[in-house]
């Protein structure tokens, strides 16, 4: 993917077309994830390859691809969120597939872990939009506080509140028995 | 030290990027409760970490409306250049004007008759 980033910065079309290629379904789901529809989250993303496609002389190589990638879907769906925040309520986040690629572990682990993942799919949608983008650039995208907050246009102290308060509400979410037999001991 | 005041920490401190003052973690290694959340975040971290190679099902016209956004266009490829919701839009104000122009055709020829009928009697 390197030779295309280089050839797609020196103006190459094709190059920056076969990036897309390789990258617009992981990009498409974390802008589901960001924004928790498909109609907002096709609208983000194709915000994003325009300004990747305007920007890719800029990018400077010192990240991966993918991970400048994810700036800017995060910037954008910051963006797209802010912008229909204020024009209407949020809508309730639909149901959608994801493509399970954890085959790995014994078999009761691996359906103990499927479990939990879709009921932390499921956990992240019902998180408000600011603390699911924060969660969701951290934890699961790996993206520094830094980046995060600049993206989001918020301090990095913020990011990182939303960040343990997201966490919170997930764990209570999805280990609600936990939470009482915990409070029993 | 209340549980409740270290449960937020146990969030901060999962991942490893800070650690418990020493009275707060001295209070985890006896509390069986806290000891049971921290353990709760460290499945929930691992979890989290997990999703990150999912991938949600897209169709491939989404690649094609992609691609057709970062393409030089031709101007008879305009419409195609708005993205998925704009395009609805114009689509369905093309529709609507298309339908107000018929209405508005068909308005006029029936006055028009409606003229020739009242001088022809």
């Amino acid at each position: 993917m390197d030779e295309l980033v280089e050839e797609a910065r020196e103006g190459d079309q094709r190059a920056f077309e076969s990036l897309v290629r390789q990258t617009y379904q992981d990009t498409y789901t974390l802008a589901y994830r960001l924004v928790g529809n498909e109609e907002d989250a096709r609208d983000v993303v194709q915000e994003t390859y325009l300004r990747a496609h305007k920007g890719i002389k800029k990018f400077r190589g010192d990240a991966q691809i993918t991970t400048w990638l994810h700036r800017i879907t995060a910037n954008c769906a910051s963006t797209y969120l802010g912008r229909k925040g204020r024009q209407r309520h949020e809508s309730l986040p639909e149901d959608t597939d994801f493509a399970d690629d954890h085959p790995q572990g014994d078999p009761v682990s691996r359906a103990d872990l499927s479990a939990l993942r879709s009921q932390l799919t499921e956990a992240l949608m019902q998180l408000p939009p600011k603390l699911r983008a924060v969660v969701v650039l951290r934890d699961i995208y790996d993206l520094p506080h830094e980046s995060i907050a600049e993206q989001l246009g918020i301090t990095e102290s913020a990011a990182k509140v939303r960040l343990h308060r997201a966490r919170k509400r997930l764990r209570e979410r999805l280990y609600p028995l936990g939470e009482e037999e915990a409070r029993a001991v | 030290m209340l549980c409740d005041t270290i449960s937020i920490q146990l969030a901060e401190v999962v991942d490893g990027e800070s650690v418990l003052a020493p009275d707060a973690a001295r209070h985890v290694e006896r509390c069986l409760r806290c000891q049971a959340e921290l353990a709760q975040y460290r499945k929930l971290l691992r979890a989290l970490t997990t999703l990150r190679s999912d991938f949600a099902h897209v169709d491939d016209l989404l690649l094609e409306e992609i691609l057709d956004s970062i393409r030089p266009v031709a101007p008879v490829h305009r419409l195609h250049r708005l993205n998925y919701r704009n395009r609805k839009v114009a689509i369905g104000g093309i529709a609507a004007a298309a339908a107000t122009g018929a209405a508005a055709g068909a308005i006029v020829i029936a006055s028009k008759l409606a003229t020739r009928q009242r001088l022809a009697s």
